[in-house]
C-alpha cells in the first residue's frame, strides 16, 4: 500500500472558525468550548468518509488553528472544554481508510503534525494559563483518547457504555501514533501492567476502573453531565490567573505562489527543483515596534508574529506539499537592531502579547527542528544571525559561513539564546550544540555586540567557513552531496543528531513515533497484503509473520 | 455454599450441580437478578398465580410445561440445545474446522461484545413493558405479557450463563452490568436505541413483539450459526421461545385490526373511535414507527465489525446452511447507498455487508406479517391494506439516517415535504394520547377491551375465557 488510491490534494494550513467544517468554537466568559463534530463528507481528499468523529489532517488543522486563536484572540480564556458533538461517541481517532490510502510520507507527516498539535495544547496549559478539560461525552478510542490525554483533566460519561481505548494493537496491528503510549506511562503515570492491559483490549476501559487506573480523572452521569462539565471547567479556570481581556485578531497568512516560489511578506521560498532544494529566507524589516505596548497595538501586523506565522505556514507546506524537496538553504536577513529589539520585547518584562509571541516563536523553531528535511544555514553576504536569527542557524544541521570581509555576515547574541526558546529536549540550542563543552556556551553568551565570520568560526558557530574563493564550490558540493544521499537515511540520521542531551516526554513522543510506529507502519504485518491495517474493514483476516525481531 | 440445591431451583441441562465455579458465580448473581426483577419487572403482579409455560428440559415435552406459577418463583432455567456430535464451523475463515467448545482467545473480546449486546436487550424489554399489566385488555393478554416477560428473563439467564462460564472475571462484571443499565434511563441506558423507547400502551407492545422481537429472532438465527458451540446451542433453544413472542405481536395487532374492521363494516358511517376502537391510520402509523425503529437494530449497512464477526466464525447469516458459498470472500453485495444527498448503487465486499444481508431477511419476514394482517382484511371483505414502511423510512442508524424518505416509495423528500406529512406517517402526540386513553384494564374472565377482538383460541388448548391470571 505505498501509493495513494486518490490523487493527493495540497494541504492548506490557513483556516478560520467561520470556515471550520469539523469543530465549533464558542466562548462563555473565561471558558471556551471546542465541540468536535466531524463532517463525514468533508475529508481533506476523496476516498474516505470521516465517520464517528474520526479525523484527518483537515480536522487537525482546524484544531491547531483554534488552539492558536484562543491564545491570541481570547486571552480572557482560562479553560477550554474539548467535547464531542455526536451521541455516545467522542472521537474514534484518526481515520483508518485515510491512513491506509496515504503514502508513507503523508502518514508520517500527518502523525507528526497531530503530535505537534497535542503538544500545543500542553504548551498552552503550561505557559498561557489555558487549562484543557476533555469532556468525553462518549467513547474515546485511539487518537480520540490521545487527544484527551493531551488535556489537563479528563471527565468521562458514566453511562455504563462509554470507554476510553487504544484499539490500535488488537485491531490494526499498529501503535497509538499520537504520543498515546508515552503519555499513559510518563504523563498519567499508569502502572506498566495496566498500560499493557489497556493497550491490548480493543473495547477499552470504562467507568470506575478507568478512574482507578488513572485513565481519566473522573466520571459523571449523563443526567448531571452538563453541570459536571461546567463545574470542572470552572475549577480549572479559577486555578489560573487572568491574562488579559482583549485579544489580538489573527488575519489570514497569504502568499504569492507559483511553481518556483512562495513569497510571503517576510518569508520567501525559492525552489530549485532540479536540485531538490529550496532557499528559505526570513527577513526582518528596517525597524519594528519600539516597545511591548506598540507591539500589542500593531497586533497581528507586528513583524515578529507575522514573520513566524509565515515561517510556520512555509514549513508545514514544505512538509506536506513538497515531499521531493530534501534540502532547505536557510537565510536570516534584516537589520541586526530589529532582531535584537524583537528579542528584547519577547524576552520578558513586556505584556501578555509579547509573551504569547515568544511561545509561538518557540513552537515554530521546534517545528523547524522537527522538519524531516536537511537544513543548511547559509551565512553569506548580508545575512543576519542575531538572537532569534542565530537560533534559526543553530536549528540547522550545518552552518556554512562565508569568510569574506568585503561581503560581511552579521552574528550577535541576545537573551533569546539563553534558553528563551528551549528545544524539545528542554535545553537551549546552544546547550545542545555544546553538550560536551558547556564552557563554550558561556563563551558564546559572553560575546557582546555583533560580530563577523571569523569570530563566529572561533566560537564554534560555523561548521565550515570557506573564503570567498572556495565559497561557491564548497556550497555547491555540499548541496550536491547532500541531495545524493538516501532521503531515508538523512531523515533518520538528522532526527538522531538534532536532539542530543536530555530525554523529555516530547522527545520520547517524536523519537518513538519515528522509531517504532513508523517502522511498524512499513512492516508487512501492518501494511502487507494480509497485514492488519490492510485487512481492517475488509473481508480478509490478517495473517502475521510470527518471527519476533 | 448456601446449601441451595441449584439443580432443583434452576432447571438445566448444563450439569450445574457438577460445576462448582458456575454455581458460585450464579449464587452471587441470582439474588441480584431477583432484586432486579422485584424492582424492574412487572412488580405489582408478583404475588399472582399466572398460567405460564416453563421449560424444564429440552425434550419435545419438556420445553412447554404449563401450570400456575407466581413470577418470582418462575424457574428460570438454563438450557442449551443438545450438542451435535462433530459439529464444525459453518462459515468464515474457519469453515469446516471443529466448532469451539471453549472461547478462542483471539476472539474473546468480540464474542463477549456480541453476547453482551444480545443479552442487554433481554432485560431491557422487561423494563420497557413493566407497567403494561395495569392496562391489559384481557386476562389472556395479561398472561401473554407475563409469559414474554419471564422468557426474556430466562434469555438473560442463558446469556449470563455464557458470560459466567466462559469469560472469567470480565464476564461476571458484564453480567452484573446487565442488571444495572436501565431502559430509557438518562444516566445508564440500554445499549441499543430501540430498547430505550417507551412501550406504554398495548398497541406498542404488540408492535414491539412483532417487529423488535423479530429482530431478536434474526440475531439469534445468526448467532445460532456461531462456531462457538455453547452460544450456538443457547441461541437455538432461545429461538423456540422467541417464536411465541412474535405470535403474540402478530396476532395481537391482527386482533386490533380485526376489531376495527369489524366495527367499520357494521357502522360504515361512524368513526370507530365512537366505539372505543383504534382507527386504521393510527395502526398504520404505529406499524411505521416500530418497524422503522427495529430496522435500525441491524446497524450500519457497511460494517467492519460485521465482516470481522463473519470471517472469524462468530456470527453467520440466518439459515447459513442454505447458502452455497460459506466463505463469502470473493462475492460482492449490491445496495443503494445514500451519500451527500444522493442515492447511488454500490457494490461492497459481501462480508462487510452482513448487517444488510440479515436486514434483508428481516424485511422479508416482516412483509409476511403484514400479509397476514391483510388476509384478515380480505376475510372481512375490507378494502383496507396495511403496508410495511420502506426500509429507508425514518431511520436513525445507517446511511439513510441523514435523509428523509417516503414511507411507501422510499423516495427522497425535502425537509418541508417531510414536515408537511410526518403527522400522517408517524404517531402524533394526539394519536398516542388517544391510544393511551383506551388503556383500561379488563380483568374479567372471557372479556376483551373495546379495541381488540378475542383470539381465535386460547393457550394450551384452554378456552379464550380461561382464568389465565388469578387476580383475586
Amino acid at each position: 500500500m505505498a501509493a495513494t488510491a486518490h490523487p493527493s490534494v495540497p494541504v492548506v494550513f490557513q483556516t478560520h472558525p467561520n470556515r471550520y467544517k469539523h469543530w465549533k468554537l464558542s466562548f462563555d466568559g473565561d471558558v471556551a468550548t471546542l465541540v468536535m463534530n466531524v463532517n463525514p463528507g468533508e475529508g481533506q481528499r476523496e476516498g474516505y468518509e470521516l465517520k464517528l468523529n474520526s479525523y484527518d489532517i483537515g480536522v487537525d488543522v482546524e484544531l491547531a488553528d483554534a488552539t492558536q486563536r484562543i491564545r491570541f484572540e481570547h486571552p480572557e480564556v482560562r479553560c477550554v472544554v474539548v467535547t464531542g458533538g455526536l451521541d455516545r461517541v467522542f472521537c474514534a481517532g484518526a481515520n483508518i481508510v485515510m491512513l491506509r490510502t496515504s503514502t508513507h510520507g503523508f502518514k508520517v507527516n500527518f502523525c507528526k503534525y497531530t503530535n505537534e498539535t497535542r503538544l500545543y495544547l500542553e504548551d498552552a496549559s503550561a505557559n498561557s494559563g489555558v487549562k484543557f478539560l476533555a469532556a468525553l461525552n462518549g467513547t474515546a478510542s485511539g487518537g480520540g483518547y490521545e487527544l484527551a490525554i493531551a488535556c489537563d483533566k479528563i471527565l468521562l460519561a458514566d453511562d455504563r457504555n462509554s470507554a476510553v481505548s487504544y484499539p490500535e494493537v488488537p485491531l490494526l496491528g499498529v501503535l497509538p501514533g499520537t504520543g498515546g503510549l508515552t503519555r499513559i506511562t510518563d504523563k498519567r503515570k499508569l502502572r506498566r501492567d495496566h498500560c499493557d492491559a489497556f493497550s491490548t483490549v480493543a473495547e477499552g476501559i470504562k467507568g470506575k476502573r478507568a478512574v482507578e487506573w488513572n485513565l481519566v480523572d473522573g466520571i459523571a452521569s449523563l443526567s448531571k453531565w452538563n453541570e459536571s462539565v461546567k463545574e470542572w471547567a470552572r475549577k480549572l479556570a479559577d486555578s489560573q490567573p487572568v491574562r488579559a481581556t482583549k485579544g489580538v485578531e489573527l488575519d489570514e497568512i497569504r502568499c504569492e505562489a507559483n511553481a518556483d516560489a512562495r513569497l510571503y511578506k517576510y518569508v520567501a521560498l525559492k525552489f530549485d527543483r532540479a536540485q531538490r532544494c529550496v532557499e528559505l529566507t526570513i527577513t526582518a524589516p528596517e525597524s519594528g515596534a519600539k516597545d511591548a505596548a506598540e507591539a500589542l497595538a500593531q497586533g497581528n501586523a507586528w513583524w515578529v508574529l507575522r514573520a513566524f506565522r509565515e515561517l510556520d505556514d512555509a514549513l508545514c507546506h514544505l512538509r506536506f506539499n513538497e515531499p521531493e524537496i530534501t534540502l532547505l538553504l536557510v537565510r536570516a536577513k534584516g537589520p541586526a537592531a530589529t532582531w535584537a529589539k524583537m528579542d528584547e520585547l519577547v524576552s520578558g518584562g513586556g505584556n501578555w502579547f509579547t509573551t504569547e509571541t515568544r511561545h509561538f516563536v518557540k513552537r515554530v523553531l521546534k517545528r523547524l527542528d522537527n522538519t524531516a528535511k536537511s537544513l543548511y544555514a547559509v551565512c553569506d553576504e548580508s545575512t543576519t544571525w542575531v538572537g532569534t536569527g542565530l537560533e534559526i542557524a543553530l536549528a540547522c544541521d550545518r552552518t556554512y559561513v562565508l569568510d569574506d570581509e568585503e561581503r560581511p555576515v552579521t552574528f550577535g547574541v541576545t537573551p533569546a539564546n539563553k534558553g528563551l526558546f528551549p528545544m524539545a529536549n528542554g535545553i537551549s540550542r546552544l546547550q545542545t550544540r555544546f553538550l560536551g563543552t558547556p564552557a563554550k556556551v558561556d563563551e558564546v553568551l559572553a560575546s557582546s555586540g555583533t560580530f563577523g565570520a571569523s569570530e563566529a568560526n572561533e566560537l564554534g558557530l560555523a561548521t565550515y567557513s570557506p573564503d570567498a574563493i572556495d565559497w561557491d564550490d564548497e556550497l555547491r558540493l555540499a548541496i550536491e552531496e547532500r541531495t545524493a544521499f538516501s532521503p531515508d537515511a538523512m531523515t533518520g540520521m538528522e532526527a538522531n543528531l538534532r536532539f542530543a542531551g536530555p530525554e523529555t516526554m516530547e522527545t520520547k513522543i517524536f523519537g518513538r513515533l519515528s522509531a517504532w510506529q513508523n517502522w511498524i507502519f512499513q512492516r508487512p504485518n501492518a501494511v502487507g497484503e494480509r497485514g492488519a491495517l490492510t485487512c481492517y474493514g475488509t473481508p480478509n483476516r490478517p495473517e502475521f509473520d510470527v518471527l519476533r525481531t | 455454599m448456601t446449601g441451595i440445591d441449584y439443580s432443583q431451583k434452576i432447571p438445566n441441562n448444563v450439569d450445574l450441580a457438577g460445576d462448582k465455579r458456575l454455581q458460585r458465580a450464579l449464587e452471587a448473581w441470582q439474588p441480584n437478578y431477583l432484586e432486579w426483577w422485584a424492582q424492574m419487572g412487572p412488580t405489582d403482579f408478583n404475588t399472582k398465580d399466572i398460567y405460564l409455560r416453563t421449560a424444564i428440559n429440552v425434550g419435545a415435552e419438556g420445553w412447554a410445561h404449563f401450570g400456575y406459577v407466581k413470577m418470582p418463583d418462575y424457574r428460570w432455567g438454563i438450557f442449551l440445545a443438545p450438542q451435535e456430535e462433530g459439529r464444525t464451523v459453518g462459515f468464515g475463515d474457519h469453515f469446516g474446522q471443529p466448532a469451539w467448545q471453549q472461547v478462542p482467545g483471539e476472539y474473546r473480546n468480540w464474542l463477549r461484545r456480541l453476547i453482551v449486546t444480545q443479552a442487554d436487550t433481554e432485560p431491557a424489554s422487561v423494563e420497557q413493558q413493566r407497567l403494561l399489566g395495569h392496562t391489559a385488555p384481557s386476562l389472556y393478554d395479561l398472561r401473554n405479557l407475563f409469559q414474554v416477560n419471564v422468557e426474556e428473563g430466562r434469555h438473560l439467564w442463558a446469556m449470563v450463563y455464557l458470560l459466567h462460564t466462559y469469560f472469567g472475571k470480565d464476564g461476571r462484571e458484564e453480567a452484573e452490568e446487565l442488571l444495572h443499565r436501565r431502559s430509557g434511563n438518562a444516566d445508564h441506558p440500554r445499549i441499543l436505541g430501540t430498547f430505550n423507547e417507551p412501550c406504554e400502551d398495548w398497541l406498542s407492545f404488540f408492535c414491539f413483539t412483532m417487529f423488535t422481537d423479530r429482530d431478536g429472532k434474526f440475531q439469534l438465527l445468526a448467532l445460532a450459526e456461531s462456531g462457538f458451540d455453547p452460544l450456538s446451542r443457547t441461541c437455538r433453544f432461545m429461538l423456540t421461545e422467541e417464536a411465541h413472542h412474535m405470535f403474540v405481536g402478530q396476532t395481537g395487532v391482527g386482533r386490533v385490526i380485526e376489531k376495527t374492521l369489524t366495527l367499520m363494516k357494521e357502522h360504515p358511517e361512524r368513526d370507530v373511535r365512537d366505539f372505543g376502537a383504534i382507527p386504521i391510520e393510527i395502526i398504520q402509523k404505529y406499524i411505521n414507527f416500530w418497524a422503522s425503529s427495529s430496522t435500525d437494530l441491524y446497524g450500519a449497512e457497511i460494517s467492519s465489525n460485521s465482516a470481522n464477526f463473519f470471517r472469524s466464525g462468530l456470527k453467520g447469516r440466518a439459515y447459513e446452511e442454505k447458502q452455497a458459498d460459506h466463505l463469502a470472500l470473493d462475492q460482492a453485495y449490491a445496495f443503494e447507498n445514500f451519500v451527500d444527498g444522493r442515492i447511488s448503487k454500490e457494490e461492497v465486499p459481501l462480508r462487510n455487508a452482513m448487517n444488510e444481508v440479515l436486514r434483508d431477511e428481516y424485511v422479508r419476514d416482516n412483509q409476511k406479517g403484514i400479509d397476514y394482517w391483510n388476509r384478515i382484511a380480505e376475510r372481512l371483505n375490507s378494502p383496507v391494506r396495511f403496508t410495511l414502511p420502506h426500509r429507508r423510512f425514518n431511520r436513525k442508524i445507517g446511511c439513510y439516517s441523514s435523509g428523509r424518505f417516503h414511507p411507501a416509495t422510499g423516495e427522497l423528500l425535502d425537509e418541508s415535504t417531510w414536515q408537511a406529512h410526518v403527522e400522517q406517517w408517524l404517531p402524533t402526540a394526539k394519536d398516542k394520547a388517544y391510544v393511551k386513553s383506551l388503556m383500561k384494564p379488563v380483568y374479567e374472565k372471557g372479556q376483551y377491551a373495546s379495541w381488540i377482538a378475542a383470539p381465535a383460541k386460547g393457550i394450551d388448548d384452554k378456552g379464550v375465557d380461561y382464568e389465565y391470571v388469578k387476580l383475586a
